[in-house]
């Protein structure tokens, strides 16, 4: 069971992959990153990756945590479909077709699934809003 | 997993394809200002058959440059000339059928006889289509007393950014390109990174047809080449295709602009078998079944592919039976062999998805009807992005039955009763496209106004015909292709309210 600092059992994971394509982006950006999963057709069901802040979150998107120190948010319509499965932040070499960064680098970031234990769901990340997040940041 | 042998036919030649393919800028092949180009890899083997520009900002703006140089004179050009345009680019594409068919193929994976008989045939039916409305639109006047007339004429809006997705590469750019042209507007179009190439081919076959800039392609990556032109404030309107993060980060650039979108963002389409279905088994039983298995046309890389049966419990047994078996027999093997019927998954990150979400499927406690594997090709597709076509039974509330999958998989869930159907179709976010099978005369008709999708066939699926507006309900998106409406989505009024009378207001 992995958890954050207070004990709480993380929506998001990241592998190393991952890891080293956000360090990537992080130095040719100069700036924090955040993710967006997508829904919907072509590059869809799909986390989008943009400069912290390029993509406007509001009181209907859901931040699930902080992964690899970025945000990570999924509309609030989809994460009731999502809610009880854990996701993994992973990597696979791939063009991809979006304005996600990591694209020109011939990668693609993924999302790997599975589903909670009974134990996990009674002891999840709180989620917020994307609203609460923007204010926070204020 | 075995690997499956292929015995079928030889592949038909690759046509030749030059190494590296410039933008089309202005009429004119414009190398990229980065100086750089990207492989454009085949998802038949995994290896690259030809390089693409890689654009960025400063190619956009060039061939907006070019645009709006194009825009004085092709807005002002007589519809009776736009018409013949269109027309003459449908015949080149109909003559060159054969050869833009099999590089759609090699560019995006997908069988040679869909790329024959459906992609490249419509491309010529919607430039045609759009060749005609033109010349038979009319705008509007009204004589509001005898004096005061208003005349609401359409004019185009300008320069617009269009981007292109891969799954029907030449088919989409077509659905975006043909309206645009013949509403009198000038162009950029981004097609999709996976598939630059046959755009490309048909820009070489129809360079002369068209005026310098009317329509300019600048290929690049989403975040280099996309992004400028979502965001620039020289485009009058961006038409896009594609997923629900993309179309709502453009419409956020487009509220900065204060311009209209169209978005088309793909669905999860229910397609519903009532129980009259199976009354008989006839020849409208067996093209039920061939509809319940269009879910693996293209390779499930369909925005309105049928990725979930809801099939009338009292028939489940005898109807999914029949579909298992008709999806065993689709021949996968090598795209450009003729008698294959599923081909390849466009990109390596697509097959690596459709294997997350098989996995997902499974964990959920989905029971696999058939499939649920990559299919491992031998003969030198060993590289290739393959997927056996998959079905899933399981209930609304998975994954499999909510997310947008985009490869051969659907998943098969019953109902009892006709608002249990439509209940059950309702529950998704999207409402793109539907099904719905029935002998029934009544619910032919109301179940489909039950359902909250654009799209509703009905005794048929996957019918895409010029004529036929298509487009989004909910998180589907908003806008219509494929109709003369589309027109109105590139043109806006102009009203001119005329007043004949000589006579003062009196009021100063």
């Amino acid at each position: 069971m992995i958890t954050d600092e207070n004990n709480h059992v993380r929506r998001v994971l990241i592998t190393e992959e991952a890891m080293e394509v956000i360090d990537t982006l992080r130095k040719r950006f100069g700036t924090d990153l955040m993710f967006h999963q997508s829904g919907g057709c072509c590059d869809g069901s799909s986390p989008m990756c943009f400069e912290k802040g390029d993509f406007i979150v509001g009181s209907n998107d859901i931040w699930m945590g902080k992964v690899y120190g970025c945000d990570f948010f999924m509309n609030e319509d989809q994460f009731e479909y999502w809610k009880h499965t854990q996701l993994t932040l992973d990597v696979t070499p791939g063009r991809g077709s979006s304005f996600s960064l990591e694209i020109p680098m011939g990668v693609r970031f993924m999302i790997r699934s599975r589903l909670f234990t009974m134990e996990e769901l009674e002891n999840l990340i709180p989620t917020k809003t994307g609203e609460e997040i923007l204010e926070e940041n204020v | 997993m075995t690997t499956l042998t292929l015995s079928q036919s030889k592949p038909v030649d690759r046509p030749k394809i030059k190494e590296k393919y410039d933008h089309f800028i202005g009429g004119k092949w414009v190398a990229p200002s980065s100086g750089e180009y990207f492989d454009n890899i085949s998802p038949i083997d995994g290896k690259a058959f030809s390089k693409a520009a890689r654009g960025n900002k400063e190619d956009i703006e060039k061939a907006l440059d070019a645009a709006h140089e194009a825009f004085k004179s092709w807005s002002k050009t007589s519809a009776a000339e736009r018409s013949r345009v269109l027309n003459k680019i449908a015949d080149i594409i109909e003559e060159n059928l054969e050869l833009l068919a099999r590089i759609e193929t090699i560019d995006n994976g997908k069988a040679l006889r869909e790329t024959r008989a459906a992609d490249l045939p419509l491309c010529v039916d919607h430039f045609r289509y759009f060749a005609g409305v033109i010349r038979a639109d009319e705008s509007t006047i009204s004589e509001h007393d005898e004096h005061t007339v208003s005349i609401a004429l359409s004019e185009p809006l300008g320069v617009v950014g269009q981007i292109i997705p891969w799954n029907f590469p030449l088919l989409m750019a077509t659905w975006k390109i043909a309206p645009a042209l013949a509403a009198g507007c000038c162009t950029v179009v981004k097609p999709a990174e996976q598939t630059p190439t046959s755009i490309m081919v048909l820009m070489e076959l129809i360079a002369d047809v068209l005026p310098p800039g009317v329509l300019n392609v600048v290929t690049g990556f989403g975040p280099e080449a996309g992004k400028p032109l979502a965001t620039s404030k020289r485009v009058a309107k961006v038409a896009f295709t594609g997923e629900t993060t993309t179309g709502r980060l453009i419409m956020q650039y487009a509220s900065e602009n204060l311009i209209p979108v169209t978005m088309e963002l793909g669905g999860k389409s229910p397609n519903i078998f009532m129980k009259s279905v199976a009354e008989a088994d006839d020849e409208f039983f067996d093209k039920a079944v061939e509809g319940a298995v269009m879910f693996a046309l293209n390779q499930g890389e369909v925005c309105t592919c049928p990725s979930r049966i809801l099939v009338h419990e009292d028939i489940y047994d005898k109807f999914m039976e029949r579909v298992v078996e008709r999806t065993k027999a689709i021949k996968m093997g090598h795209p450009l062999a003729e008698d294959t019927m599923m081909g390849a998954q466009a990109s390596n990150d697509q097959f690596e998805k459709i294997l997350s979400y098989l996995d997902i499927g499974k964990q959920e406690g989905a029971e696999v009807l058939c499939g649920g594997e990559k299919a491992s090709l031998n003969s030198g597709l060993e590289t290739g992005y393959y997927i056996q076509p998959t079905i899933f039974k399981g209930h609304n509330k998975m994954r499999i039955f909510q997310e947008e999958i985009f490869g051969p998989v659907t998943s098969v869930t019953t109902f009892k009763t006709v608002e249990e159907a439509i209940e059950i179709a309702n529950d998704t976010m999207y409402g793109l496209g539907a099904g719905l099978w029935s002998r029934d005369a009544h619910e032919l008709y109301q179940v489909p106004r039950a359902i909250k999708a654009g799209r509703v066939w009905v005794n048929c699926y996957h019918a895409y015909p010029a004529h036929a507006p298509f487009g989004g309900y909910k998180k589907s998106g908003f806008g219509r292709e494929n109709h003369l409406m589309m027109l109105n989505h590139y043109r806006q009024t102009k009203n001119m309210l005329i007043s004949y009378s000589k006579n003062k207001l009196g009021f100063f």
